[in-house]
């Protein structure tokens, strides 16, 4: 309460800027439950800008990440309906470079003892599963010569779960029904086996490649068109049904979440304003004794500028840190993987928390400056 | 006394009530606005999952199987059961109508197009059909949102057609040309894309493809689009297991599964089923996008409940020489921290009150603009979001009341604070 002694000493010194610095904190130190409250206020503003810009920024991926489990994108189909040549999935891996999951499909109508017609497909069953992840198994083929038959096929050729025979062209295959599938689509109707099995039966090459590409629909169209460029006599296309659905709900999520993340910061900084302002005003006894002290409007100025910007500065990292921490929490309770912190962030953080701050401290600043520091003195 | 004392120090600090009530306002209305938007938010995106198109297909009970490759149908025409059309507006009267979309049949049929064997599927695309009073209109545009018409849709009652665009290069005909199919000449009224099996087909109302057929009212497939639930642990058990009561819990829950019970007791010899790709994942991504709003509108809630304690602290703090003079003339702690409950509580209140108000208009803001339908908020939530408001008021002024009554009035006087 009684600095006076040692203000008196140091400015025997002349060090101003010391004196400068010493003003601030000890400002800090001696107001610290006001301090402390500005602060918190500065943080909480921070924190909850930090989280918002990272999720709106990691959303997408995550969002994405759960669309890709609709299955293909993108269809690869030979022209007029002819097989794909020879070493296209090699082609396809190649050109997508680990960006997306490629499965061949090769289709042919086989015949059942009693005469019906069936349609078969070969196919690579552990790529399968991960590309059509709702497809219902009972059980995934391991075996050769093992099949995986739609629930609607299933009653035709195996009622009792039994092996069977299909021929096709002459060439007849021994097959076990190691599962069955259900869709609620087309695929009910179909026998899945093996790729290898299917090419040795019928020695008819894949005529399908279904591929989940994975990044945004740029980066989607661009793997189109590479494809396009690697495979020239294919037909390449995208699937509209998924492409669409997938723009629009994550349009809609993104747009919902903008205007969350808007509010959320748009109150927080307000609040901010509050606050410092109150404090600032709180102060005005400071500012005035200054005033009477003969300190000049430049000087007062830049030190309630500096306190505000150190307040705002603090905030804002602090803030980021428990900012990226709320982030990674949602991220790992919502999507089951941690929200990537983004560093970028901070800078936008940082200057918004330190502009913010220096804008309530220059509203009430403008109201102080137009009184007469003794008027503040005798208390009115 | 108190009363007045509670008046006048509104009355005389305009300013800092103004501060401290402006942060209740924004506190109370942002935590509105999402609360209100995180709990319509599953409704909304369920509708625009609907963009994936139909979740249930309906099949006839004895169905032969599809031998349906790359969007050519070889099932010979007489296999096999069909539908009846004239059973399909029944749709409207299962218990969970207002979840149905819209609804397509399919009916597939092969013909000869300029020596090629061709399938013409017959649907519905905008057609209008009435069950007892009620109208309405359902077909392929309602649920199958991305298929795309260069040039016109066709009428549903009309013979037009519109020829899949693989087909369309192959045959080299555009829109305004004739083609000949199941015997007579139709006009080509669009080329359609759809990026799927319909590329290569021939698509016509489902009339005109009975007539081709020579079955009238034959439907081979019906899509159905519905909103529904994701599915959980109920969803998932057989309703043959269960008692009467839980069979009526499940019966009346909008899943996947229940809808497509009741779609099979609404049409007769029929075998609805979800088509798996697009329900199960469905309920996946609502899942997560729901999930994600509740814990950003905790996020929020926890900021404005934060922010709302900083502005109380912040305006009992500037009080302690008030308290200091109050003390001076022997009012006691009790009634000083009363004073400032009542206070706090009344500013709670309004705000809490315009809070509210500025939270339904910002939401419904927010749903008209994005989702271009109404997000309403329940008036049910209003005493819940005052009673927090007020909690929320009381709880950050409680520390710095505490500290006020504490504070020894001789230095509040002196004017050392």
């Amino acid at each position: 309460m009684t600095s006076q002694p040692i203000v008196a000493t140091r400015r025997a010194d002349g060090r101003h800027t010391s004196m400068f610095l010493r003003l601030l904190m000890r400002a800090a130190i001696l107001r610290r439950g006001r301090a402390a409250s500005a602060l918190l206020a500065m943080i909480v503003a921070a924190a909850a800008a930090t989280a918002m810009l990272n999720l709106y920024v990691d959303v997408q991926a995550k969002l994405r990440k759960e669309f890709r489990n609709y299955g293909a994108n993108v269809v690869i189909v030979g022209k007029n309906g002819e097989a794909l040549p020879k070493g296209a999935l090699e082609v396809v891996n190649a050109a997508l470079d680990g960006r997306g999951l490629a499965v061949p499909f090769a289709y042919v109508v086989a015949r059942t003892v009693d005469g019906q017609s069936v349609v078969v497909s070969g196919t690579d069953f552990a790529q399968v599963r991960r590309l059509d992840s709702w497809w219902s198994v009972s059980n995934w083929p391991q075996a050769p010569q093992d099949a995986l038959v739609g629930t609607r096929a299933m009653a035709v050729v195996s009622a009792q779960g039994k092996p069977f025979d299909l021929s096709f062209q002459g060439h007849t295959v021994h097959l076990n029904p190691a599962g069955s599938l259900s869709t609620g689509a087309g695929e009910e109707s179909r026998i899945f086996i093996s790729l290898s099995d299917f090419e040795s039966w019928t020695e008819v090459q894949p005529s399908t490649i279904e591929i989940a590409v994975s990044g945004s629909p740029e980066e989607v169209n661009a793997a189109i068109d590479k494809l396009a460029q690697a495979l020239p006599q294919t037909e390449v296309r995208p699937v509209r049904q998924i492409v669409e659905g997938e723009a629009r709900v994550l349009g809609k999520t993104k747009a919902t979440l903008l205007a969350s993340a808007s509010l959320i910061i748009l109150t927080a900084a307000l609040c901010v304003l509050s606050t410092l302002m109150g404090w600032v005003l709180d102060r005005r006894r400071d500012f005035a004794i200054m005033k009477a002290l003969g300190a000049s409007e430049r000087l007062i100025s830049s030190f309630f500028a500096a306190e505000a910007g150190a307040l705002g500065a603090i905030g804002a990292v602090v803030g980021f840190i428990v900012g990226i921490g709320v982030a990674a929490w949602i991220g790992r309770v919502n999507f089951h993987a941690p929200v990537v912190p983004r560093l970028n962030v901070l800078p936008w953080v940082l200057l918004g928390s330190v502009s913010v701050a220096l804008i309530s401290a220059a509203l009430p600043m403008s109201l102080l400056r137009r009184v007469q520091p003794a008027v503040i003195l005798r208390g009115e | 006394m108190f009363l007045r004392l509670v008046y006048e120090s509104f009355r005389r600090q305009k300013r800092r009530k103004a501060l401290a009530g402006v942060a209740i306002v924004l506190g109370v209305g942002v935590a509105t606005a999402m609360i209100a938007v995180a709990t319509d938010v599953g409704d909304k995106m369920s509708r625009e999952l609907r963009s994936y198109g139909a979740n249930l297909l309906v099949t006839p009970q004895e169905d032969s199987l599809d031998l349906q490759i790359g969007g050519v149908d070889l099932k010979p025409p007489s296999d096999g059961t069909y539908l009846n059309e004239a059973d399909l507006p029944k749709i409207r009267g299962t218990f969970w109508h207002h979840n149905i979309v819209g609804f397509s049949p399919m009916l597939p049929v092969n013909i000869e197009v300029a020596g090629k064997n061709v399938t013409l599927l017959g649907t519905y695309f905008s057609k209008k059909l009435a069950f007892g009073k009620e109208q309405f209109v359902t077909g392929v545009r309602i649920t199958h949102p991305w298929w795309k018409v260069q040039g016109a849709w066709p009428d549903d009652e009309s013979p037009d057609v519109l020829v899949g665009e693989s087909l369309a290069a192959k045959l080299a005909v555009k829109p305004g040309d004739q083609i000949v199919a199941g015997g007579q000449s139709h006009r080509i009224v669009g080329i359609l894309s759809t990026g799927s099996a319909e590329d290569n087909q021939l698509v016509a109302s489902l009339g005109l493809a009975q007539q081709i057929l020579g079955k009238p009212k034959a439907v081979r497939r019906l899509y159905v689009s519905a909103l529904t639930k994701p599915e959980d642990a109920l969803a998932r058990r057989d309703p043959k297991t269960m008692n009467a009561e839980l069979f009526d819990r499940w019966y009346c829950s909008p899943y996947v599964e229940s809808i497509a019970y009741q779609l099979q007791e609404a049409i007769p010899h029929s075998h609805a089923e979800q088509i798996r790709q697009v329900a199960q994942n469905e309920g996946t991504v609502l899942s997560r996008i729901q999930g994600l709003m509740l814990l950003v509108t905790l996020a929020a809630l926890l900021a404005s409940a934060l922010a709302v304690s900083a502005a109380m602290a912040t305006a009992i703090f500037e009080r302690r020489s008030e308290v200091g003079l109050m003390k001076a003339l022997g009012a006691g702690n009790a009634s000083i921290a009363a004073l400032f409950f009542v206070e706090a509580a009344l500013l709670a209140l309004i705000g809490g009150l315009i809070g509210f108000a500025g939270g339904a208009v910002l939401a419904r803001q927010m749903g008209r603009s994005i989702f271009d339908s109404q997000i309403t908020i329940d008036p049910v939530l209003l005493p819940v979001i005052l009673a927090l408001a007020v909690i929320v008021t009381f709880a950050g002024s409680a520390l710095a009341i505490r500290r006020a009554v504490k504070f020894d009035p001789v230095f509040a006087l002196r004017g050392e604070v």
